[in-house]
């Protein structure tokens, strides 16, 4: 039960979010909402680092110099990206180690398309196009969010996003103007990449535990379905432009209801991934954990030399 | 040899120089110790192979015969490489990745800044062009020595390893053959060997800063100058130049 004064603050919280008012991180805020702010947001920047695994797979593969770069600049964005969000997280009492420390020992999610593997150089394009076409679509609405903090941050990141959504698009079209083997590779590719590209927005919202809460806090603004209605509609036209066929046999357009429709997701498939049954979790915790273990010689080193260096100027 | 050869040969040593550290440090991309040095790390190997792709470009221009910077890059092989033995040398560890950092780093700065000044302007602008981004590079690698070398006994121990492990490439940065002699002479390259005090004593000066001593004895690999490598080349040409050789002739 909450106390009295508690239910004041709440009924004043959810009347300031009512007018459309920003949450800041010295603001007071139900107990609730800080955690799904941090679940949330922690889960945003685990995927952002985590990401970085699948595409770092094409860096040293890139078959031209100036996919090369785009690459290797696209990658030190999602890292940069990482960095702003577990430091807007911090805002909310957390820190970047107990993240950290959560994600390594599997507790803490991250978006479960990065479980999927990168098989082929459009692969790469596949992942602007349609996962960073997806999270634009998700992003471009967490930036009207409540919370100030992760609404500024997603206004800054949407912004370069949209330049991973251009590049990923351009080496897809580019794939579909050239050789018969680099079109299959494309199509191949948006077969394997579509379904679960559609699953980033998630469950149905009847489905969706936490959707009722978020969208009342206006941490969410749009329903699961609503948004992945959207990108659909987006990005159909976008397929068809060059050529791909995306691998849904019911999908539509429905000139009455003025969207596409399209057929069932194997949320089955989404659930096993979700708990760590799909092709590549193992593979990508692995990664981190070894990142995170080799790694620690040298952040105590660090700590070590700034203990001594802060030591010396105390001394002087 | 004309100065034009010469010129595409000296574009391919500092070309592919670039491109092979650049490549090294991308292996290191969502594997950092931290999330700052995946960025660092990956910036530094953007930059390298930036710079690559300016030195490709006129070495195509000079030589004149249409092949362009992705036919230089993934077209030739191991033999045809001129970058520094150093380049090519495992990432290790990361005091090992930061230590072939500072080395090549620190020659780079005095390369750069004395071929700035070559009476060939688009070598002399791209020198000036990577001279920026070099200063930046040996500014993040010997801070990051400095904390290691002086950091715990664990980081002072690898250190000193990577030191061994390294050294003995140092001395193929100054060798000099035919190509630097007709550039030089022509006031449009420099003169390598002359850098060499000037690195030493700036090396040792840095190294000794963080607890670190220039090995007594130490047999000189050389070799880049002739395409002369270590055997971990091949296996970096065979992953970079894999997906661009298995489909000929495609546009990416």
């Amino acid at each position: 039960m909450l106390s009295t004064t508690e239910q004041e603050l709440e009924k004043k919280f959810q009347e300031r979010i009512d007018k459309g008012e920003s949450i800041e991180a010295k603001d007071w805020m139900p107990e609730r909402y800080r955690k799904q702010l941090i679940r949330m947001m922690g889960q945003h920047a685990h995927s952002e680092v985590v990401g970085m695994l699948p595409e770092g797979n094409w860096i040293t593969r890139a078959p031209s110099l100036r996919r090369k770069c785009v690459l290797l600049a696209k990658v030190q964005d999602e890292a940069g990206h990482g960095l702003y969000i577990y430091s807007g997280t911090e805002t909310l009492g957390i820190s970047r180690e107990q993240m950290l420390d959560e994600l390594l020992a599997g507790k803490a999610k991250y978006s479960s398309i990065f479980n999927y593997p990168t098989l082929s150089w459009a692969d790469i394009g596949a992942i602007g196009w349609l996962v960073d076409g997806a999270a634009i679509v998700n992003q471009t609405v967490l930036a009207k969010g409540s919370y100030g903090p992760y609404a500024r941050a997603m206004v800054r990141i949407c912004k370069e996003e949209n330049f991973h959504h251009k590049q990923g698009y351009e080496i897809l079209a580019t794939l579909m103007k050239g050789t018969p083997e680099q079109r299959a590779m494309a199509q191949d590719s948006i077969n394997r990449w579509w379904w679960p590209a559609l699953m980033m927005f998630g469950p149905s919202d009847k489905d969706s535990p936490n959707s009722a809460e978020l969208l009342r806090w206006k941490v969410k603004r749009y329903s699961n379905d609503e948004l992945r209605q959207r990108f659909i509609d987006r990005t159909v036209p976008q397929a068809e432009n060059i050529g791909l066929t995306l691998p849904d046999p019911d999908l539509k357009w429905n000139e009455e209801r003025q969207h596409y429709e399209f057929g069932t997701i194997n949320w089955n498939e989404f659930y096993e991934v979700i708990n760590g049954n799909g092709i590549c979790n193992k593979d990508r915790l692995k990664a981190r954990r070894k990142a995170h273990e080799e790694g620690a010689w040298v952040r105590e080193a660090a700590n070590a030399y700034a203990r001594k260096k802060s030591g010396e100027t105390i001394a002087a | 040899m004309t100065n034009q050869e010469a010129i595409f040969e000296y574009c391919l040593r500092i070309g592919d120089t670039s491109l092979i550290l650049g490549q090294r440090l991308a292996e290191w991309c969502g594997h950092g110790p931290i999330l700052e040095e995946d960025i660092a790390l990956t910036n530094i190997s953007l930059d390298l192979i930036g710079q690559t792709r300016g030195f490709y470009d006129y070495a195509c221009q000079v030589e004149n015969k249409g092949r362009t910077e992705d036919d230089l890059a993934f077209l030739r092989n191991d033999r045809d490489y001129r970058n520094l033995l150093m380049a090519e040398q495992p990432n290790g560890d990361f005091g090992q990745t930061i230590f072939r950092q500072f080395l090549i780093s620190s020659y780079y700065t005095l390369f750069f800044t004395a071929l700035s000044k070559s009476n060939d302007e688009t070598l002399a602008a791209l020198a000036q062009k990577s001279l920026k981004e070099v200063n930046y590079h040996l500014r993040h690698s010997t801070e990051w020595m400095l904390r290691l070398g002086n950091g715990t006994e664990e980081s002072a121990r690898r250190m000193r390893t990577a030191v061994e492990e390294l050294w003995m490439f140092t001395e193929d940065f100054f060798d000099m053959n035919d190509v630097d002699r007709i550039l030089l002479q022509a006031g449009i390259g420099i003169d390598n060997s002359a850098l060499r005090a000037d690195w030493l004593h700036f090396a040792q000066d840095k190294m000794k800063e963080a607890g670190l001593l220039i090995p007594e004895k130490s047999f000189a690999i050389r070799g880049s100058r002739e395409g002369k490598h270590t055997e971990h080349l091949g296996h970096i040409l065979a992953e970079m130049q894999s997906l661009h050789r298995a489909h000929p002739g495609a546009t990416w």
